[in-house]
């Protein structure tokens, strides 16, 4: 791949234990199950999948406030989750995240100013006290928020604004790669564009790298270099954005893609396929390939072996993890 | 629109207010709209236009206090329901007019199973036995597609998938046949892929019935998967009021304008989005102008003074803009 990968995600699995139970012998959710991207500097990853796929695990394990079961997820070569004491947090420093939802992530008893102070305190070597209200100043700058604003609280704030105050924090400490999870979903359409083009600025002035995670493809397309494509904790489906949407070559991909209502009453809606059911649960996930419990090709070869990730013979420009591979002169 | 047809359910000059602490807010005013057998109408907006306020004031859900309907007519068969009794309101709309909410588990009973909520409203409507009101529950469950639907009358609410449960918030609303259907941001819980099973399946069921429906929404693509007639709602009015193909071709009002724009377009990925810019307003504050005009990239000194009405501008179309005209030319 690149010469640079700022952040490497290997082989990563978590696994959460449900019910009771003997210890080795409980129940778990297989959130992830093998997980691996290289993310390069000031590139956007995009991610994608139904709810239950592990793209939530995924951003919380990255910016570790999950711990793998194994796998690593390294910045720059060092490993997120084996560092301690100093240099773990300024490798934390390097990673931030947004959420998805600006009313609860804010805490509604303090004041913008205190908010935006908070991650000097957290890390106080970054910046001395008598500099840092002015840096949370330009932030305010940065992010498109009014700095005589900062002795406001949450409640005062459009869910747009809140979502630019959790932006401002998250840049607050320069970090190099942001994760996003659902950034946009929460806000009202009228507001979404707004964002998305905040992401986009501050990515092309501060070199941001950003996994972005989310359920609007259309969103995610605008968004991403590279798009992922999850399911039930794996990945199914990765490479440039633009092939990964218009040649999908997995058949999950095509369903999810050809499922998005397309905001055009004369467009052509013949050629869509529609999944039946749900996802099956991530507790027992079905033999071989996850996805051939709703495939319309799937054979027994699904059903013993899992496929693995990887840039099929023939005609494939993308990595993707299919016996099947669904390729452009094959079909 | 099509004035030949009988509506099935006519809203007239609709106004809802809510005293709060902080003063009255006009939530809803001078709202109409028109339901046709077999059709879709689309009521668009952003959260705080007023569209879910208009469905709980048709259905008789608002509390009073702090709501009041200041003025209107919602005629259904004939009556006016908001001058009849609660009993008789409760007798016509009961049987006639249903809905579906956005949140189906916190719409149905956790502690009933899904088999014994369907055959209650079968007893208590339709005087049917116990046991037959149990078989008419499963036959419902399988005409909205529940597999195994014996079986799964059994379980309660929190033991199926957010798809599922919403397929049976469907089954409740259908099973007494109405002949309005009020769906209230029915997929916008749910993942794409379930999200086409259940507008699918509304559409299926609608022409079974040959029900009118009213679908609330935010997402632009739905509006242009399903609707016949869309109504677009701003700051608590109707603003636009056309045929699905005409908004998506030729949008006659600036905030109608501005949505599609915003959309992400896949051949100009680069670019920034279209973004309408600044927030919707508060309506505690709303003056004597349009309350559009500080987003709107139209607006003229005379939107500031004068609240345009709602107006025909050509062709069997609605517009509340003073230069409706000018829109309509540019798009």
């Amino acid at each position: 791949m690149s010469p640079d990968p700022v952040l490497a995600v290997t082989d990563l699995v978590k696994h959460f234990p449900v019910g009771t139970g003997m210890p080795g012998a409980r129940p778990v959710v297989r959130a992830l199950d093998g997980v691996s991207f290289e993310l390069r500097a000031g590139e956007t990853l995009g991610i994608v999948g139904e709810s239950g796929c592990g793209k939530s695990t995924l951003a919380r394990t990255i910016v570790g406030l999950e711990r793998p079961t194994s796998g690593s997820v390294t910045f720059r070569g060092r490993d997120v989750h084996a560092e301690r004491g100093r240099s773990l947090a300024a490798l934390r420093r390097k990673i931030q995240i947004v959420l998805q939802d600006p009313y609860s992530s804010l805490n509604p008893r303090r004041a913008i100013r205190d908010t935006l102070l908070q991650p000097f305190e957290i890390h106080p070597d970054v910046l001395p006290r008598n500099k840092r209200l002015a840096r949370v100043k330009e932030l305010c700058d940065l992010v498109g928020l009014n700095p005589e604003h900062l002795d406001r609280y949450p409640f005062q704030f459009s869910g747009g604004q809140r979502q630019r105050i959790g932006i401002a924090r998250a840049l607050a400490l320069e970090p190099e790669v942001i994760v996003c999870d659902e950034p946009v979903s929460a806000l009202d359409v009228s507001i979404q564009a707004q964002v998305v083009n905040l992401f986009q600025r501050l990515q092309s002035e501060l070199g941001l790298a950003y996994v972005f995670i989310a359920h609007d493809l259309s969103v995610v397309r605008h968004m991403s270099d590279r798009i992922g494509v999850m399911y039930l904790g794996k990945m199914v489906e990765l490479g440039p954005g633009a092939e990964v949407y218009d040649t999908s070559y997995h058949p999950y991909t095509q369903a999810l893609v050809s499922a998005v209502p397309v905001p055009d009453p004369t467009a052509d809606r013949s050629g869509r396929r529609l999944l039946q059911g749900d996802p099956p649960s991530p507790v027992s996930p079905p033999s071989g390939c996850r996805f051939r419990t709703r495939c319309w090709q799937a054979t027994d070869l699904c059903a013993q072996t899992s496929p693995e990730l990887a840039v099929p013979d023939g005609a494939a420009a993308h990595e993707v993890a299919c016996h099947f591979p669904l390729l452009p002169n094959a079909s | 629109m099509s004035a030949d047809l009988q509506p099935c359910l006519s809203v007239r000059d609709l106004s809802v207010e809510f005293d709060t602490r902080d003063g009255v807010v006009p939530a809803v005013q001078g709202m109409s709209l028109d339901v046709h057998p077999g059709r879709t109408l689309a009521v668009l907006g952003e959260s705080g236009s007023g569209k879910s306020v208009t469905a709980q004031a048709i259905m008789g859900l608002l509390d009073s206090p702090p709501a009041r309907v200041t003025s209107g007519s919602v005629t259904f068969e004939g009556e006016d329901l908001l001058t009849v009794s609660p009993q008789r309101r409760r007798a016509v709309a009961g049987e006639g007019i249903a809905m579906v909410f956005q949140d189906a588990l916190s719409a149905l009973n956790p502690v009933y199973t899904v088999g014994s909520q369907l055959a209650e409203l079968l007893r208590v409507r339709r005087g049917m036995k116990r046991r037959e009101a149990w078989t008419r529950a499963v036959e419902l469950m399988d005409q909205v597609r529940i597999p195994a639907p014996a079986e799964r009358a059994k379980d309660y609410p929190h033991q199926f998938s957010g798809g599922m449960r919403q397929r049976i918030m469907i089954a409740m609303a259908v099973a007494l046949e109405p002949k309005v259907l009020i769906a209230d941001e029915p997929t916008t819980a749910l993942d794409v892929t379930v999200q086409a099973q259940i507008m699918e399946l509304l559409a299926q069921l609608q022409q079974d019935f040959s029900m009118g429906m009213i679908l609330i929404t935010h997402d632009l693509g739905v509006v242009a998967e399903v609707a016949d007639e869309v109504c677009v709602m701003y700051a608590g009015r109707r603003v636009e009021d056309a045929s699905v193909a005409q908004v998506f071709k030729r949008p006659g009002h600036p905030y109608t304008r501005g949505l599609l724009r915003s959309i992400p377009n896949p051949a100009a990925a680069d670019d920034e989005l279209w973004a309408i810019p600044g927030a919707p307003p508060n309506l505690l504050h709303l003056d004597g102008g349009c309350a559009f005009r500080q987003r709107c990239d139209f607006a003229i000194e005379v939107c500031a003074s004068t609240r345009p009405e709602l107006r025909p501008v050509g062709d069997d179309r609605l517009s509340a803009c003073h230069r409706a005209e000018e829109v309509l030319d540019v798009a």
